[in-house]
This record gives C-alpha cells, sequence and structure tokens, in this order.
C-alpha cells in the first residue's frame, strides 16, 4: 500500500483552516449514534476522551492504571510550549513552527507541525479557563520560561509539575463527562487486541486486569493515545507499566511503525546508582535555565573527586570545564537535548565522568544562587556584600523556582543540592517514532487513530522541550475532534457493531491462547530477567550512539533472546486473577518484537540525525551528519517477524522552511 | 542490610488475609522500598511462589499509584514522600519491617496490598472541573489577571497525587484534605467561583456516600500528605462548604 499523508493543498499557514472548513461534519443528533474507544488516557487520550465526549460521542475510555490521573503524563515537569508571544521576544507561530522542524533535525512532516504551532496558543486559554494553576507573575499575568533548543521564552509551567496539573485538567474535563455518562471508563483494563473487520479498525479485546476477565468491546472507531515505547531499554524514565502493547499490536494488524529507532536520550536524568534500578529519574530541562553543566578539565581532579579527596565545590572556576558554554557558546547549556545528552557522553567517554561509574556530569547551580541572591538584596535594599544573606535570599529563589525538584533529587541520591551540584547522566526518555498516521491522524488501518507520543508526526528526529505536553493536548483536544468527524460521518447509519462478529471470535482466541501459553509454560526465569537483558543491549548498541557492526548483533541477540523467553519465561499464578506477572509477560514480549524493528531501522537509517547517532555519519567536529538521501520517514509494514517488515518510504518535503546544517553554536 | 518482612497478604476482596514473614537479604541502602520488594518478588517467582501484588507506577513520587503502610504510617517513615520514594537507607540491618496496606472501609483490598481507591475518582466525577468544554474557544488565557499569591495557593492544593495517605492515616478515614485540596484548588481561582455552590455541595455529599468519615481536626493527615496539603484546605472547604449551605 502506497503511503498518503494527505496534506491539504494550499499555502502552508492556510491548510489547517481550509481543511477543517473542507471536511465533513456529523450532526449533534447522529454523533449520540457512534462510538469511540479511546485507548489511553494520559494528555492525549484524556483530552481526545473529554472532547469526543462534549461533542456527543459516546466514548469508552480505558487505562491500565487504577485511574486515568495516573497516566505518565502525570510526570513531565518543565512545562509547555505556546506560540503566545506574551513576553514580546519575537516569538510567532512561524518561529515554533521553525525551531521544531530544525530542532526535530528536519524528519517531521512540515504541515503537521506548523498545525501544531496554530493551536498551541488555545490550549493554555483553555487549560486556564480549566482552572490549571499556571506559574504567574506579580501582575497577574502569566509567567515563561525558557527551554531548549530556542531563543525564546515561550515556556508556560505550574511549578515543576506542569504535566501533573494539565492532565488533571484533562481528567477534570474526562470526570465531568464521566459523570454525565457519555464516558464509560474502564481503569484497570489493558488492550490486547484491535479488532478489524471488513479492513476497519471496530474494537478492541482488553484484560480486566483485577479479575483476569478478556472482554470484547465494539466501536466505530478506535483511537490509540498509549504513549512511548522508551521502556524497551528496561531503564528509562517512564512509568513501569508503559508499555508498547497496544502499539505494537496495532502494527501486527496493519498499522505501520514509523522511525522507531528515534529515542530521545535526555541529558538531566539522576545516574544508575546499582544494578537493583528499576527505573531512572528525570530532573526538568527548566534546570538548564540556571544550572550550569561542567566536569573537571583535568583528570587528576577527576581521580580526586572519584576517590572521595575532593569535593566539586572545591575546585576552582579555571579548573572546571562547562563544555556546553565552550562547544557551543550562542546557546550554551540550553542546546537540545541530543545535543547535550552526547555532549554528556562525550565527555565521560574521554575519562571525565565524575561519580564512581565514570558516567555522571555536574549540574551546578552555585552561579544562579549568587546571582538571584544579590537581585533580591538589591530589590529588597540590603547589602549586596553579605555572603550568608546572598546565599539565603539565592536559595529562596531557586527552591521557589525548582524547590520540588531539588527534593526529589535529594531523595534518591542522598545529597543536598542547594550546597553541592547534582550530578546527572543521560537516559531514555521519549519516543519521537510511533505508529505512522497521516496529517489526519488516522493510521494505515482505516477507523484507527493515534494520537500524541503514541504516533510519530510532529517531532522528527529529536524533540524540544515542553513540546511533548503541547502535542499531546494538540492532537486530544483540538485536531483529533476535526479530523475523527470526517471518517465517522459515514457511519452515522451503521449502528452498533456486533462483538459476536468472528472477527472479534479470531481476536479473542488469538488473546487467550497466548495468555495460555505464559501461564503454562512453567519456565524457570522471570519476566525481569529477560527485560532486563534487552534493555542492556538496546542501550549497549541502539541507545546513545550507533554503529553497523552493533546493530547487526543486536538483531541477533534480540531475537535469540525473544526464543529464549517464550521457551524459558516464568509467570506465575492463573489467568483469572490480578496478576501483574502475566501483564508484564506480554508487554516484555511485544518489546522484545520491537526491539529487532527499532535495530534494524536504525542500521537502515545511514545517516546521524537528531536522537539517532550513526557513528560512521558524523562532521569532523563530532557533530551528528544528516544526509539528503535519507529525508524520509521510514514507515515499517509487519509480515510475520520484525526481520522481514516491509519499509515504505514518505519522502519529506520543506517547502515553508531551509534545510540546512543544524548549529547551536 | 538482612531483614525481616512482615507483609499483608490477601488472595483477593473477598480472602480473610493475614500477616505473612519473609526475608531478605543483600539489601542496599541505595535501593528504594520497591526495589526492596522487587527482590523479594523475583525470589518468590523463581521458587515458585506467588509474588506480592502491590500497586505503583511511576516512581518517582507523582502519579500517586503507590500506597503502603509501612511500620504503622502511610507511606512509612519519612515526610512528604510517596512509598516509591522511601528509600531503605532509611532502615537499618536487622530490622523487621511491617508493611500492610492502607486500610479504609471506602478503600477495599483487591489482593495483598493493591487496593481499590474508586470512591476517590466518584468524588471527582461529582464535582471536580470547571464546566467549560474544550472547544478552544475561550478567552485569552491573561484576560483575567489571577494574583501570584492566589495563584501559588491553589497550585499548593492542586498538589495533591490522590493518594489516600490522608484516608489511611485518619482514625475517621475522613478524606477530608483529599476533597478540601479540590475543592480550595477551584476556590481560589476566579474560574471556579461560578459553580461553587454546586461543587462544593456535591463533592461533600459523594464523599459521605462513599462512607469516608468525619474530620476530627487530628491533623494527621497533614503530616503524612506526600505532597504537604496543608490543613487550611479542610478549613477552606468548611468555610464553602457552610456559604453554600446558607445559599442553598
Amino acid at each position: 500500500m502506497a503511503l498518503d499523508s494527505k496534506i491539504p493543498q494550499g499555502p502552508l499557514a492556510d491548510k489547517w483552516t481550509k481543511h477543517k472548513n473542507d471536511i465533513n461534519l456529523v450532526n449533534p443528533a447522529n454523533k449520540r449514534l457512534i462510538d469511540v474507544i479511546i485507548v489511553g488516557t494520559g494528555l492525549a487520550g484524556g483530552s481526545a476522551a473529554a472532547t469526543l465526549a462534549e461533542l456527543g460521542y459516546n466514548v469508552k475510555a480505558f487505562c491500565f492504571q487504577d485511574s486515568p490521573r495516573r497516566a505518565h503524563s502525570i510526570a513531565a515537569q518543565g512545562g509547555i510550549n505556546a506560540a503566545k508571544n506574551y513576553q514580546g521576544d519575537g516569538d510567532s507561530t512561524y518561529r515554533l513552527f521553525y525551531d521544531t522542524v530544525k530542532g526535530g533535525d528536519y524528519r517531521s512532516r512540515e504541515a503537521n507541525v506548523y498545525r501544531l504551532a496554530e493551536v498551541s496558543s488555545n490550549i493554555i486559554d483553555q487549560c486556564v479557563a480549566q482552572g490549571v494553576p499556571f506559574a504567574r507573575d506579580y501582575g497577574g499575568l502569566l509567567d515563561n520560561r525558557s527551554f531548549g533548543g530556542v531563543l525564546v521564552s515561550r515556556t508556560f509551567y505550574a511549578k515543576g509539575q506542569t504535566g501533573q496539573q494539565l492532565l488533571l485538567g484533562a481528567y477534570s474535563a474526562m470526570n465531568r463527562q464521566i459523570g454525565r455518562g457519555k464516558i464509560k471508563m474502564y481503569n484497570r483494563h489493558e488492550m490486547l487486541d484491535v479488532v478489524i473487520v471488513d479492513g476497519k479498525a471496530r474494537g478492541i479485546i482488553a484484560r480486566n486486569l483485577v479479575t483476569g476477565e478478556i472482554e470484547r468491546h465494539s466501536a466505530h472507531a478506535v483511537v490509540l493515545g498509549t504513549g512511548g515505547y522508551g521502556n524497551v531499554f528496561f531503564l528509562s524514565t517512564n512509568a513501569m507499566g508503559s508499555n508498547v502493547t497496544a502499539a505494537w499490536k496495532a502494527h501486527k494488524r496493519g498499522a505501520y511503525f514509523a522511525n522507531p529507532c528515534y529515542t530521545q536520550i535526555h541529558p538531566t536524568c539522576i545516574p544508575v546508582s546499582g544494578d537493583h534500578q528499576s527505573k531512572l529519574t528525570l530532573m526538568s530541562e527548566s534546570l538548564r535555565n540556571d544550572g550550569r553543566i561542567w566536569v573537571p578539565k583535568h583528570k587528576k581532579d577527576v581521580e580526586a573527586i572519584r576517590s572521595g579527596n575532593l569535593k566539586p565545590t572545591q575546585l576552582a572556576e579555571e579548573d572546571r570545564d562547562y563544555y556546553l558554554e565552550r562547544r557551543y557558546p550562542a546557546f550554551g547549556n540550553l542546546v537540545p537535548r541530543d545535543v547535550a545528552s552526547r555532549a554528556a557522553k562525550e565527555r565521560c567517554d574521554e575519562g571525565y565522568g565524575v561519580n564512581a561509574t565514570g558516567e555522571a556530569v555536574y549540574l551546578d547551580f552555585a552561579a544562579a544562587i549568587l546571582r538571584y541572591g544579590k537581585e533580591q538584596a538589591h530589590v529588597k535594599g540590603l547589602s549586596e556584600n553579605d555572603e550568608t544573606l546572598i546565599n539565603k535570599l539565592g536559595k529562596d529563589v531557586v527552591k521557589a523556582k525548582y524547590g520540588n525538584l531539588f527534593q526529589m533529587y535529594e531523595k534518591i541520591a542522598d545529597e543536598n543540592p542547594y550546597e553541592t551540584p547534582m550530578m546527572i547522566y543521560p537516559a531514555v526518555h521519549y519516543t519521537m517514532g510511533g505508529v505512522w498516521v497521516d496529517y489526519n491522524l488516522q493510521t494505515t488501518i482505516p477507523g484507527l487513530y493515534a494520537i500524541g507520543e503514541a504516533n510519530f508526526s510532529d517531532h522528527g528526529a529529536n524533540r524540544l522541550g515542553a513540546s511533548a505536553l503541547m502535542q499531546g493536548l494538540a492532537d486530544g483536544y483540538f485536531v483529533l475532534p476535526y479530523t475523527i468527524g470526517d471518517y465517522l460521518s459515514h457511519d452515522i447509519r451503521t449502528g452498533t457493531i456486533s462483538t459476536d462478529l468472528p472477527e472479534f471470535e479470531e481476536a479473542e482466541r488469538k488473546v487467550t491462547e497466548s495468555i495460555a501459553h505464559f501461564i503454562n509454560n512453567k519456565g524457570s526465569k522471570s519476566v525481569d530477567y529477560f527485560h532486563r537483558r534487552l534493555g542492556k543491549i538496546m542501550w549497549d548498541k541502539c541507545g546513545m550512539s550507533r554503529n553497523e557492526k552493533d546493530l547487526k548483533v543486536a538483531i541477533e541477540e534480540i531475537s535469540a533472546l525473544r526464543k529464549e523467553f517464550y521457551k524459558e519465561v516464568l509467570v506465575p499464578g492463573t489467568a483469572d486473577e490480578f496478576n501483574e506477572q502475566l501483564a508484564k509477560a506480554g508487554r516484555v514480549a511485544d518489546f522484545l518484537e520491537l526491539g529487532e524493528l527499532f535495530a534494524k531501522d536504525a542500521l537502515l537509517r545511514e545517516e546521524s540525525a537528531g536522537g539517532h547517532f550513526r557513528e560512521e555519519y558524523q562532521t569532523p567536529e563530532g557533530e551528528a551528519m544528516r544526509r539528503k538521501e535519507f529525508q524520509f520517514v521510514s514507515a515499517w509494514e509487519y509480515k510475520g517477524e520484525p526481520k522481514d517488515a516491509v519499509l515504505h518510504e514518505e519522502v519529506l518535503e520543506y517547502n515553508n522552511i531551509e534545510v540546512k546544517e543544524r548549529s547551536y553554536k | 542490610m538482612n531483614l525481616t518482612l512482615k507483609i499483608w497478604r490477601q488472595k483477593n476482596a473477598n480472602d480473610k488475609g493475614k500477616m505473612v514473614d519473609y526475608q531478605v537479604s543483600d539489601i542496599s541502602p541505595d535501593m528504594s522500598f520497591l526495589e526492596m520488594l522487587d527482590v523479594l518478588n523475583n525470589e518468590l517467582i523463581e521458587k515458585g511462589d506467588s509474588p506480592v501484588a502491590f500497586d505503583h507506577d511511576c516512581r518517582e513520587g507523582i502519579c500517586g499509584m503507590c500506597s503502603l503502610y509501612i511500620n504503622g504510617e502511610a507511606h512509612g517513615p519519612g515526610r512528604k514522600i510517596t512509598t516509591c520514594q522511601l528509600h531503605m537507607r532509611m532502615f537499618k540491618d536487622g530490622d523487621t519491617i511491617y508493611i500492610e496496606p492502607f486500610r479504609a472501609k471506602a478503600f477495599p483490598v483487591i489482593k495483598d496490598l493493591v487496593i481499590d481507591r474508586g470512591a476517590f475518582d466518584r468524588v471527582q466525577y461529582a464535582g471536580g472541573f470547571i464546566s467549560v468544554n474544550t472547544s478552544g474557544n475561550t478567552q485569552d488565557a491573561n484576560s483575567i489577571p489571577i494574583s501570584k499569591h492566589a495563584a501559588d495557593e491553589a497550585m499548593d492544593a492542586a498538589t495533591c497525587i490522590g493518594c489516600g495517605a490522608c484516608v489511611a492515616t485518619c482514625k475517621n478515614s475522613s478524606a477530608m484534605l483529599f476533597v478540601g485540596a479540590k475543592v480550595s484548588q477551584y476556590a481560589l481561582l476566579p474560574q471556579g467561583k461560578v459553580e461553587a455552590t454546586d461543587r462544593v455541595l456535591n463533592m461533600i455529599h459523594q464523599m459521605d456516600a462513599e462512607g469516608f468519615g468525619n474530620c476530627t481536626n487530628t491533623g494527621a493527615c497533614e503530616i503524612e500528605c506526600p505532597k504537604g496539603i496543608s490543613l487550611e484546605n479542610i478549613a477552606r472547604m468548611n468555610r464553602e462548604y457552610l456559604k453554600a449551605s446558607l445559599k442553598g
């Protein structure tokens, strides 16, 4: 099947408005006859569920957590971008579009990104109307902060808990519709297959995670808002339950999977402390507004620090290497995430890492504390030379801005970041790749949509900070509700879809068989044992930098591990009870397939772009080298085994932005 | 570290349940409490036993899913943290640790340490929202200035993660800190004032219907709350409720 991205004709800035005017609508009385299933209740799924229910559709929403409010969007810290230009610093829709395409290393779709920038302002208006308590300045207006890869302040925030507040906003909108009976909420349910009838997505098979019951649910369209697949690395900043299963099952039913190798490794996470580690914790990028990143200039100081004979605070200014400020004077500590992560890896690989494992760099707030302290002393008319006072005033400001993040760091690392620099290291955080969608956010299966992190469309090869929240809410509140109507307008006379159809029967049987396999397997090793091994292959061979040789080995290793998993996995308990190991086994089985496709995709892409860095393709200065012949989306069609997946190319065209070397110097 | 764990095991909602003893060894002080339980579970699985079921997800203190009652305290020793942020350095070699689910009539046990907090969701369905459609056609976000003080206070209330530690801690199993936080967030913001009367009446009605107890101002909830939600929110909710009741 040829890929049709269905980008509307006409000038870039008019496409979305024109498209909205051209597509079909469903009248309010008919909306009551139409059912929509939404899987996942994060920012994308939650906002879509609320909006579609408000419009009048019958929505069934599913989440694996015990409440929609717990989806992992809740953990997003720093903020949400919008081209409001409240600061008058030159922001505009075009500039947000430009920054996003450039930040994505010219690997995203122009029309989608422009639409995202266009609706970004509405998101802020909407969220404020919902009662989201964004930070404000003393005049009572909204405050902004700055994020990586841009030269304006366009990020709105609610302390270091912006994701939480936006998600609770979407959850509140959902609550209103659940209360009205327009959303039927299925908590602790996991989607295990999508059901295709006459070529269209018409329902799902879900497992009730409390009782183990397998359920059939039908609808006129199915929407996946199921997030990313970072947990293929075992260790990531994702929640423990975050998984690729819904997206992967859709892939196996015919939805193409796009750019799986584009993974964001976030530069500022708390370093790994030992083998027991179950997950990694992010320290918001907003910290790079005020924190300065450095390692010692000299190896002897590195040794002294590692052995505990020297404290970082004792090291003189001239003995420190603020390597981001050195290499990228224009953007300094606020370079995009991919650039910052690779720079940290480069220093650590050279032997300048500051912790016992050699995989950590400093994020230092001493300069910010001094600067803010002096500013406060001046404002309050106090002595600007009193060091103790300055220190206290400065810490108060830093605490007000980042208090919860500092507290989080102290709890984990057992060090006080107000007194000594934080130690950070890159970790897997976000996946730009995902289910392929057209301009309408529809996958290659008619009636199946993918929104938020689950799709691939807006961030290209690298996502800018504070853009995930923007995209999730844009898709759910303002894009999908229009585009899905066009599709559903053909279903006003269809009537309820029966769950007795043979297609439901077949899908349910497959799910039941797979569950029975795990329960009856009685192997010798836990699910986590395999998941950890998969994670290690991924991190070592498909992580921050990749090369042909390692990727080929990874493909072999993952394929062998998958065979071993099916033979040796041990899932205790039964199928008809609350059984977390069983749920996990299914998720890891899918990661074991996705991981191989991921490596295959990385092997194919003989260039470096954004989060995908191929060692063979770099400039003499060690920067990523893009190649014109790879200016396409790789969309993979499932054909049985991951190694047999068939590539479809969507060539990317840039008519409104000049494709040039991405420089932050 | 070597530890003795006394853990509540209960097969399902109908089972009576009991405390069971386990031993774990070689626990690193840098492990989180849940990672320690992962170690135990891995041993149980590989021995062919049933692992201990507990709720958890983000493991960074924000999703509100984890919910253990450790040595008689919600989220264990340590202040302003969730169970997933509790680290083993808070314990000593040779300690015996009691691990139970959050207990309240409104939070029935599903299995072992996993509870059903659906009652919290239902209280929110009753009024935990501002009735504004997500059309995107609202007024500009800066058209209503909100004082920084009010915005910050609303944010402090909104920071609740809905874990239920307040209920588990309260001798009356009261949910007034949880409900008070939501009522306060909206009461402090101009956007929320339009529906203030209905909201507080409906939410409190649902809270009572779920079987949560009343508040007797002990203040234990505030101390155990991982997000430090202040008792002022309960006072504010009481004022809102009184106002609303007088209005009818």
